[in-house]
């Protein structure tokens, strides 16, 4: 027991990030309503945008990865420890973006349904499916 | 399905939280994603582009072919909105109008539509009395907004922002109109044709740049190239390309934004809603 805990120190980001990834995966398999299925895709997506941003922290004092300069650009030593790294923010800031986009897509999908079936619910659905 | 659902997620979260262990401390400055290519970007980046903002400066220059299937993405998620949802009813159905002097209202069922004329107005079907205090306050907060939007969009290259941030605050500016008055007004200002028209623009205006960079001899997306036309160098027109680029990215999040809350809240009839 004494060797887990600095593991879960040194680390506990990554196990909140799981544990958010696993409440939205466990929305999206067994919820009955359609909306909310949608809502854990969201958590889902929520938890890997954080995993990603958390890869790009250092410790120490490192800022927002914009350079500081001076008037003459461009001659500066740039002290990495200074900045976080800016990759993982890239990919998240077109990452959120397209996450709107697609739930979008899929709140358009879920009210055809509603039109077509008069209902969110998956059984009900799948119910009137059988039937006809 | 309820059991299995738990079984599945238990197993996939012990499986995640035992890799754990492989991975570097939260926070360590030697790991393996702040070593390969992030030192180069923070290193060259004031170099190469001129833009002290890394994270602009990696996301239209060195990453910017894959932004340019990012804006694509978004495009195509407003158009499959558009093909999903959207109904051209030919004949007219139930309508509203309200006598303003009067505050009577009338429900006009079928028929002919009415000319416009300043004594009636159209209602929703839900409609509830205008409330003056909002609709004072976005009246007057929307032009703000959408200057900050537009500082978000061009201030990019020297402070947290760009083309998708901007673009998300113009969106949304238009949809607070909406949300204040009604869709209709919110159309009147850009019609679903300009809105449409605007998506497919910014995604143009991406890809020309980087087609004009390989017409004048520098590849893809290369914004050094455009340095005879920018009349300045090649440092400086990467960071010109760059501006060009975040532009084209903020008006198609802009139009997909509006284009894809105009047709959920109206179910497609772009009538009204909300």
């Amino acid at each position: 027991m004494s060797d887990l805990i600095p593991i879960i120190v040194a680390k506990y980001n990554y196990w909140l990030y799981i544990v958010l990834m696993m409440i939205g995966l466990y929305a999206m398999i067994a919820k009955n309503n359609l909306i909310k299925k949608l809502v854990g895709m969201n958590i889902f997506q929520t938890s890997i945008i954080l995993f990603y941003v958390s890869m790009g922290c250092k410790r120490g004092g490192a800022g927002i990865p914009i350079i500081q300069h001076g008037p003459d650009a461009g001659h500066h030593v740039i002290d990495l420890a200074n900045y976080v790294n800016p990759l993982p923010h890239v990919l998240m800031l077109t990452a959120i973006v397209v996450s709107v986009s697609t739930f979008g897509v899929a709140v358009a999908l879920a009210i055809r349904i509603y039109q077509r079936y008069k209902t969110l619910e998956e059984d009900e659905i799948l119910a009137r499916l059988r039937s006809k | 399905m309820k059991t299995a659902g738990l079984i599945i997620v238990i197993l996939a979260g012990a499986i995640l939280l035992y890799a754990t262990q492989d991975f570097p401390p939260w926070g360590a400055p030697d790991s393996p994603a702040s070593t390969h290519v992030s030192p180069r970007y923070l290193q060259k980046s004031m170099e190469e582009t001129a833009v002290p903002n890394v994270v602009t400066s990696v996301l239209a220059d060195y990453r910017g072919f894959d932004t340019m299937f990012e804006t694509s993405v978004i495009f195509c998620a407003g158009i499959g909105c558009f093909a999903l949802l959207r109904i051209f009813r030919k004949k007219p159905e139930d309508r509203y109008y309200r006598h303003i002097a009067t505050e009577i209202t009338l429900h006009i069922k079928g028929g002919r539509i009415p000319e416009k004329s300043s004594e009636f107005e159209r209602i929703d079907a839900l409609w509830t009395p205008y409330d003056l205090i909002i609709k004072t306050v976005c009246r007057i907060l929307v032009p703000f907004i959408q200057l900050f939007a537009l500082y978000v969009i061009a201030h990019g290259h020297h402070s947290p922002g760009g083309g998708f941030q901007g673009g998300v605050i113009l969106g949304a500016s238009m949809i607070l109109i909406a949300i204040s008055y009604n869709m209709r007004t919110a159309i009147a200002r850009i019609s679903e044709k300009t809105d449409n028209l605007l998506m497919a623009t910014g995604v143009f205006i991406y890809a020309g740049i980087g087609t004009l960079c390989l017409i004048l001899g520098a590849n893809f997306l290369d914004y050094s190239g455009l340095s005879t036309i920018l009349f300045s160098g090649p440092i400086m027109a990467r960071s010109h390309g760059i501006f060009g680029v975040e532009i084209g990215v903020g008006i198609t999040v802009m139009a997909v934004m509006i284009s894809i809350y105009n047709n959920l809240a109206s179910e497609g009839k772009q009538d009204e809603g909300l």
